[in-house]
Formats: C-alpha cells, structure tokens, sequence
C-alpha cells in the first residue's frame, strides 16, 4: 500500500504534474523584473494605506486650526502639508487609498467576474442563446448610468458598497462584449474542436480552453479598467453620490487639489503622485501578467 | 554573363536569443530566359534567400555577399533604388492570392498602380495594358474583370491577377514563391501550363521556390537543394533526380510518394464479420447567413447521400479538391457539425436512434487527427495534459494513475519521451505536434480514427514518418482509418480503398491499386493526370492537357452531372441526368459513360 502511494508519487514526480498553467505562469511572473517591482510597489502603497491611518496620532477628519494650508514639513509633523480646513494631507491621502483601492479592485472583480462568464457563454454556445444575451448587454447598455445611481440611492439610501455594485454592473457589460468577440473566434480553432471531438463537456471547455486563451485581451482591458474605475468614483464623489465628506478617496483629492492649485500646489501633488504609482504599477503588472500566461512568451 | 548572379549570400537575423543564421552562403548563376527551382523544406531557407535580392527582408534581418543582377550589385543598394527594380525589372508571385491582392480595390486600380508608378502611364492607357495581359494569362471576359473585386474571383483566378501584374513591366526576373501551393491539383496544373506558355512568351527569367519536386521536375532547368540555409546540391534537374549525389537529396527523394510506380500495395483489409463503421445516405447541408431580413436561409449542400464502410484494420482514403465536401463528410460523421439526413453505424449501433448516450460512448470510439498540427493543441496545455484531456472524458472508470500511466505509454509509443512531455505545443516541430495529435486521438482506445488533412501541413520527410507511425499503429491495434486528403500519391500510399469526391458527391469507389492503375470516372483520371511526378523525364513525357475551369459553386450545383460542366467526354445526358454510383467492372462509378470511355486493357 505504501509502496504503491510512494510510485505514484515518484510516477507523478516524474511526470512533472507540478508543470500546470498557474504554477509556470507564477514560475514566469517572478522573472519578470518590472511586474515584481510593480507588485512590490503596489503592495507598499496598499500596506500603507491600510496600517497608515491607524497609525497616525491624528485622524483624517482632526482639523488642526493652527495649519491651515501649510506646506508639507517636518517640523509641524505634516508630512504632506494640510488642507484649507487644517486637515493632515498624508493621513487623508492613506484614508482616501482605502477606498480607491477597494474600488478599483471590488468594481473590476465584479466585472471581470460576469463579463467573463456570461460573454463566454454567449460566445460558446452562440445561435439564439448568444442573440437574447446580448441584445439583453444592449438593453442594459442604454441605461443612463447616473440614473442607475440615483435610483439605486433611493432605494437603498447613501452607501459607499453600493458604488462599488454600481461601477461594477456597468462595467462588465464592456467586458462581456470583449470576451464574447474573442471566444467567438476562439471557438472555431481546431484545439476546440478537438475537445469536442474528445467528447470533453462544455463547461469544461470554456473553463479548460476558452477561458485560459482570453486572458490577452481581458487582462489588458483589466489595466484599463482599473484606473477608469477610480475616477468614475471621483466623478461621482464630486456629484455628491459617492464617497461623502470628511470621509475621501483620491479621485475627490485630486479634484480639491486642482481647485486650490495655485495656492497649495502639494494638495494635488500628493494625492495625484499615490494614484498615478498605483496606475503605473497595475500596467506592468498586467503586462507581466499576460506574458507570464503566454507559454509561446516565456522562455523555456 | 548571367542575367543574376549570386555569390556567398548569407541573411542574419538577430533576434533576443542570438543571431539566427537563415541563409549561409549561397551561390548561384541564372542565365536569361532559364528557370531555377529552389526546393527545401519549411525553414531551409529558400524563402529568404529570395526576399533578402529584393530588399525585403523583416526589420531585424541583414544580408551580406554579393547578388549582381543585369550587372548591378542588389545587395546594399538604397532602398530607393530597389525601388526601382522590383516589380519592374524583377516581379515576384506570392503563395497566396488571396493576402497579395488588396480586398478594398478593384482588380483594375491595382494592377495599373504598378504601370503609373513605374512607367508614369495615365490611368486609361495602363487600364488598357492590364486589360491586355489579363488575357494574356487567359481570363475570360478580361475587359470586365478589370471592374471586379479580388473576392469575386476564384483562387486559380486571383492567381492568374497576381502573374498578370508581376508581368505588366516585361520584367527579365519573376519570382515565384510557392505560387501553387494555395490551389488544387487541377488548377495548379493550369497555372504551370499557363506559367510555361508565358516564359516563352515573355523571355523571363524565373527562380521557382516549392516544396513540391514534382513540380521541380516539370518545369525548372536547374534546381537548388537547400537545407538549413546551405546549398546542399546544385545542378540541372535531370542529372540531380538521375544521380543524387548528397545524401540530403536521396532522402528527400525516396521520402515522395510516387504516383506512377507501384509502391508496396497494401494488403486488403482483414475479412471482419461486421464493419466498423458504416455511413448511409448522408446528406451536409448548411444555412449560410440570410440575404435580408425576411429572405429565406440560402442552403449549401455540402455532402449528397454519402455512404461508405470500413472494416476494423482497413483504411479508406478520402480524395478531391478544395470545397468537395470531404471534411464536411467527416466533421458530420464524427458529430462536430449535424448531418441532415442519413445513418451513421458505429460498430453495429445506429447513432442516430440511440441518442446521446450513443454519441457519448462514439467519442471514445471514434476520434480525429486534425489538418493543422499546432492550431490543434491548445497552446496552454502541455504534451501530456493534452492526451490525458479526453481519458479524463471517456474514460472515468480509470483511476488518476493508470490514466496517467497510459497517457505516458501512448505518448512514448508515438516517439515522445522524458522531458518532452512536459513541453508545450510552441516548443515542438510541427512533426511532434501531429504526433500529439495521434496521441490524442488514441488515447481513449477508439476503433475509428479520422485523420483530417493530417499530414497536409508537413514537410515531405516528416509526411512520410507520420504516415509510417500512422500505418504501424493501426496494424497493432487493428484501427479503421479514414484517411481524408488532396494529395493522391499519399493517400494511395496509405489506403486500401479510395473514394474520390467532386461538389459533395462520390464519384468513384474501389480499390487503391483499381483506382489509380484504372482509373474509371474522367474525374478520377484528370485528378491523377494533374498530379505532377518528380521525374523529370516522365513529367517531360506527359502530354499535358489540364482540366479545365474550376469546380462549380455548391450553392447552385449543375442539374445533372457535378463533373459534366468540365468533363471532355460530357453528353447531353450528362448534363441532365444525375448519374448514380454503380458497378462497373470492380469498381463502383458514378458516371453514364464509364464503360466507353473506360482506359483499355487490365
């Protein structure tokens, strides 16, 4: 008995079951110089963002009337500088991190979970399935999103989550359309056929074959999603629909920062510098990301 | 002084891993009004030699040696200069006709841009000269096809476009880089009739790169053997096929198939008591998209009444040009597309009756190798992940380690082993990944296995291993083959019965030795006849009267006959009268004058 668990053990040892698409993409993503910098960035900016506040002998909402709109100094231990209300820059910064992180993640999670299944699907499957799913992506489509918002305030009264399920039912309707186009000439490939023929069950298909070879367009397209995710939230923070004062998130920072440019220029340079890092460094993930997922792309 | 001279030619590429040396050191001399033939198999580096004398080569690649041609030096001339010359004094044919022609112009408006560029000719007068050579290279109705779109035309005919303009400016070189490879047999053989007539006419030089020796020995003077980027023989055609003198040449030789010589004749299939797979009547037919909103779905019927059977260790080859309903045949019989009529019985169970259980276990009994070796592995999935994939869905009643254990054994019979196993699709040679592909297909133990083009794509050595491997495992395991292609010299290799197809219907069945020593349709006849032989004496022998015109639309089929529209022997009875399959002497014909015209003796 423990002869025969320790042969296939060596069997699969041998085989080299340790060889799947994940583990060698990890395998490659860790060469990868740029993405593993990015990531260490991006993980800094997060840890951050998380600890920074509790951290802070001051709160992101204490105004401190004896700094209004000073510049960033050691001295006063504004590291960032202040506000017109006397608000400490660098724990607000961290604070609004919080939010626009979790926006940019929840809201592309959402979508990428949806659009990838449900156009995946649709393209799949196709004849009249295809049609009434995407005709009901058009429907959906024509949907004013502001009134989409309102109507969900109303509903259900002010709540940050409720952004989140907002930006997030919008946005997997382009996802589903890209994925939808992809599959659809996937599909026809002869390796999806072969499957087919092999008698491999459809789930198992998409899941096997369809959805590991979308991973090209759909992580670029997560890139950009990312970043228009975070200032669709500072849109809405600025209607007053979003995130409400003195809570904050980088989109409404960079927005009070560019009004009072001229005067505290470090109100927008701060805030500006976190999402533009956190922007870069998602595009070098991605881009590590689609390689690394490439065999053709990696080294052998 | 040759018209084009080469010396010590060599192109680099550097790309991230190094610097690839594609060709190294070629020399040759081309005399006016000669043709050369470069042969080599994929990556020999034929391709590149020409395009590196253009100045064509991709960004990353250099060349270097020396290539005068009409006494000036084309290696490291300005680009300006080049400019010049190509298409003017030097004209080159590409493979496909269908990428080298732009779809957004009129066929006009293209071949006359050539004329204004290089002759400053106004528009009406270079209409005027394309519309001559287009019936030069014999395209009916010239002066209109002038106003057509490169979609209108049929592939031979795109080709024909593609010759016209690479002549507009008499140039003394034409390069021709696999011009046939995209088209049919009958029609390949019209272009090179065509192409012949032309050399004459034109006094052009031509450098003819192919795979194919037996168009080599049909049509060039001299030949250029090449192999990873070095010359390996160099000589007039007859002495090189007469006396081989480099072991790379013999080998590329003996590895075609040749349709002229009886190669070892298969022996018949074993006597089964019942066969493994029957097909009946089977009709393909598809619903192309509809015209207009209400306008009825056009029908395209791919297959009429199919019907064959094949017994367990017998392999029966499938043949006919492009668009004959061949894959449709086979992606109907192995369920990937739905056959509209007609009965499918696999090893004594009706398909079609039993439901989906039926098909469910027909999946591990009946499998399928594909045409193209790497687009049909999934490029995410490794060697082994990619044959155990349908153990997993045929064969639940195996635990992970036997499936494991026999995915190992099936991958080591088909010559893969060790690390290899572990290596994704991309890091194989397109030999490897068909072995794959045979792998796969055996994996589940199936009784029936279609092999669709499976060696199409492969370079002639590596074709004749695969259908080495191919012949080996079904004597062991006793496998029905289908074996589906366009080029008879392989399928005659292989098959023990051949049925030959036009427009979705079968026109001939028999025997492989009947069919191609005595042959009984004209379809059959003009097919092998097209076929060229690499021999040059033979090929010179052949009298050459191609088929003409190209197979009709499926979508309006004609009323009687499919083959009666391009038939030399066709009656009026012909053309009215659908002929049935029937016997005639031991073989099974579909054609009403099979008895007169039938080739005497045997």
């Amino acid at each position: 008995m423990r002869k025969t668990r320790r042969n296939r053990a060596a069997i699969r040892q041998a085989a080299g079951a340790g060889r799947g698409l994940w583990s060698d993409a990890w395998r490659a993503l860790r060469r990868n110089r740029a993405a593993m910098t990015a990531a260490a960035i991006l993980a800094v900016v997060a840890a951050l963002c998380v600890f920074g506040p509790l951290l802070s002998p001051v709160a992101f909402d204490y105004l401190d009337w004896d700094h209004v709109s000073v510049p960033p100094s050691l001295e006063t231990w504004h590291l960032f500088g202040t506000d017109d209300l006397g608000r400490d820059l660098f724990v607000r910064t961290l604070a609004g991190g919080r939010i626009s992180l979790m926006v940019g993640l929840v809201a592309t999670a959402v979508s990428l979970l949806i659009g990838i299944s449900y156009g995946a699907l649709a393209g799949y499957v196709g004849g009249r399935t295809d049609q009434v799913m995407m005709r009901i992506v058009d429907i959906l489509y024509a949907m004013p999103f502001m009134f989409l918002v309102i109507l969900l305030m109303v509903l259900f009264g002010r709540n940050i989550a409720l952004i989140f399920v907002a930006i997030g039912a919008i946005n997997w309707l382009d996802m589903a359309r890209i994925v939808r186009g992809q599959t659809l000439s996937i599909k026809r490939r002869e390796f999806v056929e072969a499957a087919q023929t092999a008698g491999v069950s459809t789930p198992r298909i998409i899941r096997r074959h369809i959805v590991p070879n979308l991973f090209g367009v759909v992580v670029v397209y997560v890139t950009l999603t990312i970043p228009q995710v975070i200032l669709v939230e500072s849109f809405l923070s600025f209607l007053g629909l979003g995130v409400q004062e003195p809570m904050t998130s980088w989109g409404a920072l960079v927005n009070e920062g560019a009004k009072a440019l001229e005067n505290a220029p470090w109100t927008l340079v701060f805030p500006a510098g976190f999402l533009a890092a956190t922007l870069f460094c998602c595009n070098f993930i991605g881009d590590g990301l689609r390689d690394a997922l490439d065999p053709r792309d990696r080294s052998a | 002084m040759p018209l084009l001279s080469v010396r010590d030619l060599r192109v680099d590429f550097s790309t991230p891993d190094g610097v690839v040396e594609a060709v190294r050191g070629i020399d040759f001399n081309l005399d006016a009004a000669c043709t050369l033939g470069i042969v080599g198999e994929s990556g020999s580096g034929k391709s590149q030699t020409v395009l590196s004398l253009m100045g064509l080569l991709a960004d990353n690649g250099r060349s270097s040696g020396s290539a005068r041609f009409e006494g000036r030096e084309l290696i490291g001339m300005p680009d300006g200069e080049l400019r010049g010359i190509r298409g003017n004094r030097i004209a080159m044919i590409f493979q496909d006709p269908m990428t080298s022609l732009n779809p957004y112009l009129r066929i006009g408006v293209q071949m006359a841009q050539v004329l204004e560029l290089h002759e400053g000719l106004g528009r009406r007068e270079a209409l005027r000269r394309c519309g001559e050579l287009l019936e030069a290279v014999r395209i009916p109705d010239a002066g209109k096809r002038l106003d057509s779109w490169p979609h209108e035309l049929s592939g031979g005919m795109r080709q024909r476009v593609t010759i016209a303009t690479a002549l507009l400016c008499k140039p003394s070189l034409l390069i021709a880089d696999e011009p046939t490879t995209a088209l049919d047999v009958t029609v390949q053989a019209q272009i090179l009739a065509l192409m012949r007539e032309l050399r004459r006419d034109f006094q052009a030089a031509i450098i003819f790169i192919t795979h194919d020796l037996g168009i080599v020995a049909g049509f060039c003077d001299d030949v250029l053997v090449m192999q990873d980027g070095e010359c390996r023989e160099r000589g007039s055609v007859e002495s090189v096929y007469a006396r081989p003198a480099h072991p790379y040449t013999r080998r590329l030789l003996s590895a075609v198939p040749r349709l002229d010589q009886d190669v070892r004749s298969r022996a018949q299939g074993r006597a089964a008591l019942r066969p493994a797979l029957e097909v009946d009547g089977l009709d393909v037919v598809y619903s192309l998209k509809r015209p207009g909103m209400f306008a009825p779905a056009p029908r395209l019927k791919a297959v009429s009444s199919g019907a064959f059977m094949i017994a367990p260790g017998e392999t029966l080859g499938v043949v006919g040009e492009s668009g004959c309903g061949k894959s449709s045949l086979a992606r109907a019989v192995i369920g990937l597309v739905p056959a509209s009529a007609g009965r499918i019985t696999l090893l004594g169970r009706d398909l079609g009756e039993a439901g989906k259980s039926a098909w469910k276990d027909a999946r591990r009994n009946m499998q399928m190798v594909f045409q193209d070796p790497l687009a049909s592995l999934n490029p995410r999935m490794t060697a082994r992940q990619i044959v155990a994939e349908p153990l997993g869905a045929c064969r639940p009643d195996l635990s992970r380690g036997e499936r494991e254990e026999r995915v190992v054994r099936i991958l080591n019979r088909v010559g893969l082993a060790g690390g290899q196993l572990d290596r994704y699709p991309h890091e194989f040679s397109g030999g490897q990944c068909q072995r794959i592909g045979i792998a796969r297909a055996l994996a589940p133990g199936p009784a029936v296995v279609i092999c669709d083009e499976a060696v199409s794509a492969l370079d002639v050595s590596i074709r004749a291993q695969i259908v080495d491997l191919l012949m080996e495992l079904q004597d062991e395991l006793g496998l029905a083959l289908v074996f589906i292609a366009h080029d008879l010299a392989v399928v005659r290799q292989i098959s023990h019965r051949v049925v030959v197809m036009y427009l979705g219907r079968a026109m001939e069945i028999a025997h492989s030795e009947h069919l191609y020593g005595r042959p009984m349709h004209p379809y059959t006849r003009a097919l092998i006849e097209a076929a060229p032989i690499p021999d040059p004496e033979v090929e010179r022998a052949r009298k050459r009267e191609p088929l003409q015109g190209e197979p009709p639309s499926p979508l309006n089929p004609p009323a009687g006959c499919a083959f009666s529209a391009r038939c030399s022997f066709a009656i009026d009875r012909c053309r009215r009268e659908m002929p049935e399959l029937r016997a005639v002497s031991r073989s099974m014909v579909a054609c009403h004058r099979a008895e007169e015209i039938a080739p005497s003796g045997a």
